[in-house]
């Protein structure tokens, strides 16, 4: 290998295989600072095919770029919990004291200050990434220490390390995290009472994903299983990018070993040898950790070949690196992407269930779904079913943040009150709560007794407060603009849509606003539910029409009339005419008689 | 795979195993409004023009199988309107000319429209900065003009075999990518006689120096509507797979 080809370098590192594309990308980012044009040429040539293919990769996600962003690139995540905190006038306050403008390199081409999407960070915002590594709890203290360390041009290793300190902050244990697991107990467990065995156990015990959709395991591993293909693949979705949700960032920070576990549990099931573990990008910081303990695991017999002794029972997991795409969080997108290309959903039927990674029959679960599984082989079906309600059995993590006195990771029950929830992490005054996170479901007041569970109020995990301070339209505008970014642009419903509604809301927001605008996003909504391609464009509506409907005077009070308001200002448009002129009398305005 | 019965609008028609509600409608003389399938073509599902209701649910036409006793909603005033509002999505994202446009009475995009009875626009113009590409010497590519139907993409990739284009970006920014460093597709290997030269439905891909060759009153459109015409389309390909 060339030493000085840093692109041959990160091509060999991954064997030459096409289907690492985006893994080869990020490398080469990391090691150059940007993909340009030269870097996506050798990329193509190093790899043998047609550099659109790479550039049709490399343009598609949010933490790759074709320009520089400098030595140190510091991307604010924008979710509106971090915005509460303070992110805009932080953001701002760096930009002051270092003479930036956000979004753009500095002239000496030291540094770049952005924002992106929501990084995971909800209960220790408001946060930020350097380079990729995350900078929870920020204030104007710590971004005085930063700026004076990119000042110094101090590389990231020599940062003091409580710049970096995310702490897993679980305040609720249950069934999954009150009590420790032993590595490989659940694998044991399987080698004994046999995949069938295992099946029926979880069939006894029920469990749904936990990623949102709400499928069941037991039917997904069962028809996985029974699908033939050239090899058999599980795949772990730890695309954690919903805002509000760091479930999965606790999970495999504390309690790896369960889900790696389950993981292991659903390769004997359904007789695969090959893992991939799915990590956000944002998750980079996660995933040494990770590394060692897949490297202890294969040590302790846990992972490789004839895993405990078992002969012929051949099992090893990889992790795979997203790089800002919200839409990978979808199974068929995330598949995509795992094999190198631009995470756009796939046409279903067939599911990855029978057509999934490299085409092959895949099983993708959620990171909480597998520490299930895992829980389901050690303590049985029958333990698991007694938790929770009837229809959504076991617990469920929640990622509490927003309005509250003690934010963090709270597991429960499923069939808890949202009431209980708000008590318990302390939420005073809460006035709304979006469970689930922009995807999912916005919760009044009115409606605190509702409970967490698929029957009711399903989620994937995220519980933002909102106290009576907040303005639920802002929240909703968040939301909005979240969707636009997101949305990967295959359909035309979602692609289009997303972007009208943000102008809609961005006209709302400029007091120019009438009753017509509300009417058109209902009928937008309509159309992104019925026609979009995926959930993303099925949901992104929601929280517009969700807020409207139950907090409408956060609306109605911006209306400038309730006919039909232009959102340009037909009045401003005048003003060159104005100058010309040198006229400012009432009759050089629209609205005589208003100078 | 079985063949079967399905009724569409009220009709009742066969299908052979494999085909889609969108080919199996077409062998029927049904029109189903699309813009990103051509027959021929491994079907994409994005442009979401020929959604249908089957049992009462949404499906894209020509990626879902038809399938035996299936009822299916095509030609309905709601399934009508919200097409309406999808072709105006199309136009409002892009800068489209279709009185100046060479490809005005031929093009896909605008004939879908006058089928749609769209006449006027329920949402406003992003005007959005698209770039236009001269570089070659007898293709011109108009990103004002794309639909992001991907037609280009799989003529290139599949009947051309040489991977001229792809879709980069994502969301409202993603375009027509060409395969060269400069960006240019006087710097790729794509020739006019190529099929992805051919192939798209507006006009984002033009022939040079062919423009207004076809009379005001003799182009595609202006002497049959483009349900004909599609029909046509998927009659011919029949015919030339020997179906």
């Amino acid at each position: 290998m060339d030493k000085g080809d840093p692109v041959a370098a990160c091509v060999g590192r991954h064997g030459g295989d096409a289907g690492k594309l985006l893994q080869i990308l990020r490398d080469v980012q990391a090691a150059l600072g940007h993909l340009g044009p030269d870097a996506i040429d050798a990329v193509a040539q190093a790899l043998g095919i047609p550099r659109v293919h790479v550039e049709a990769t490399a343009t598609f996600y949010h933490l790759l770029h074709a320009e520089s962003h400098g030595v140190y690139e510091i991307l604010f995540s924008d979710n509106i919990v971090d915005r509460m905190l303070g992110k805009d006038e932080l953001m701002a306050y760096l930009c002051e004291r270092m003479w930036l403008a956000p979004e753009k390199v500095s002239e000496d081409g030291l540094v770049y200050v952005g924002s992106t999407s929501d990084i995971g960070l909800g209960d220790q915002g408001p946060a930020a990434l350097v380079n990729g590594w995350p900078l929870p709890l920020l204030d104007h203290n710590r971004l005085d220490l930063i700026a004076g360390l990119i000042r110094n041009q101090k590389p990231l290793p020599d940062w003091p390390a409580m710049l970096f300190e995310v702490v897993p902050n679980v305040r609720r244990g249950d069934a999954l995290l009150a009590e420790p697991h032993a590595a490989g107990a659940a694998v044991q467990r399987v080698l004994e009472i046999g995949p069938e065995g295992m099946l029926e156990e979880l069939e006894r015990a029920c469990p749904r994903g936990r990623g949102g959709a709400g499928f069941r395991t037991a039917v997904k591993w069962a028809s996985c299983r029974r699908a033939s293909g050239k090899a058999h693949y599980v795949v772990c979705n730890a695309d954690e990018g919903e805002p509000g949700t760091f479930k999965d960032r606790v999970l495999l920070q504390a309690h790896a070993d369960l889900v790696v576990d389950g993981m292991t549990v659903a390769a004997r099931v359904i007789g695969a040898a090959r893992g991939l573990l799915y990590l956000r990008g944002e998750y980079l910081f996660l995933a040494a950790a990770l590394e060692r303990v897949l490297q202890r695991r294969r040590e302790e017999g846990l992972l490789g070949d004839h895993i405990l002794g078992e002969p012929g029972f051949n099992f090893d997991i990889e992790i795979a690196l997203g790089a800002g795409a919200y839409i990978c969080g979808e199974e068929s997108a995330l598949i995509e992407s795992a094999e190198g290309k631009a995470g756009r959903p796939r046409n279903r039927p067939p599911f990855p269930d029978t057509h999934g990674y490299r085409g092959e029959p895949t099983v993708v679960n959620n990171v909480e779904t597998f520490a299930c599984a895992a829980k389901i082989a050690v303590r049985g079906g029958a333990w698991f079913a007694a938790i929770g309600t009837p229809e959504s059995t076991g617990t469920k993590l929640l990622s509490v943040s927003g309005d509250c006195a003690r934010p963090g990771i709270y597991e429960y029950p499923f069939g808890v009150s949202v009431r209980r929830v708000l008590e318990d992490c302390g939420a005073q005054h809460a006035h709304a709560v979006q469970v689930g996170g922009p995807s999912g479901t916005c919760l009044s007041w009115r409606e605190f007794e509702r409970r967490i569970a698929f029957e009711d109020v399903p989620t994937a995990g995220a519980f933002m407060i909102f106290g009576r301070q907040r303005d639920m339209f802002e929240v909703a505008r968040n939301f909005t603009h979240f969707f636009t970014h997101e949305s990967c642009g295959f359909c035309t419903p979602c692609r289009v849509g997303t972007s009208l509604l943000s102008n809609h809301m961005d006209k709302l927001a400029a007091g120019k606003g009438s009753a017509y605008d509300l009417a058109q996003m209902q009928r937008l909504m309509h159309i992104m539910l019925t026609m979009s391609h995926c959930g993303l464009g099925h949901t992104a509506a929601k929280p517009v029409v969700e807020t409207m409907e139950k907090f409408p005077e956060t609306y109605e009070r911006r209306l400038k009339a309730l006919d039909y308001e232009p959102a340009f200002d037909l009045d401003g448009a005048l003003q060159t005419a104005r100058q010309i002129t040198g006229r400012d009398d009432a009759w050089a305005h629209l609205d005589a008689g208003k100078p | 795979m079985r063949d079967g019965h399905f009724v569409i609008d009220g009709r009742t028609v066969a299908f052979r195993p494999g085909q889609t509600i969108l080919e199996a409608a077409a062998d029927a003389g049904v029109y189903i409004p699309r813009l990103c399938h051509r027959p021929g073509y491994a079907p994409h599902g994005s442009c979401k023009l020929c959604t249908v209701n089957v049992n009462g649910q949404p499906v894209s036409a020509c990626t879902a199988k038809a399938q035996d006793g299936i009822v299916v909603e095509n030609d309905t005033p709601a399934l009508n309107d919200d097409r309406r509002a999808l072709t105006e999505m199309l136009f409002v994202e892009g800068n489209h000319i279709c009185p100046a446009c060479e490809k005005s009475g031929s093009c896909q995009l605008q004939a879908v429209g006058y089928h749609l009875g769209l006449a006027t626009f329920r949402f406003e113009h992003f005007y959005p900065p698209r770039s236009l590409d001269a570089s070659h010497p007898d293709i011109l590519l108009d990103r004002n003009r794309c639909i992001l139907c991907d037609l280009c993409v799989r003529a290139s990739r599949d009947v051309d075999g040489k991977n001229v284009f792809a879709i980069g970006y994502r969301g409202i920014h993603a375009r027509v990518i060409v395969n060269a460093a400069s960006g240019h597709l006087g710097d790729t290997n794509l020739d006019v006689g190529d099929a992805a030269a051919h192939v798209c439905p507006v006009g984002a891909i033009l022939i040079k120096r062919h423009a207004y060759e076809v009379p005001i009153g003799k182009r595609v459109y202006d002497l049959r509507p483009i349900a004909a015409v599609a029909l046509d389309e998927f009659r011919a390909q029949r015919e030339d797979e020997g179906g």
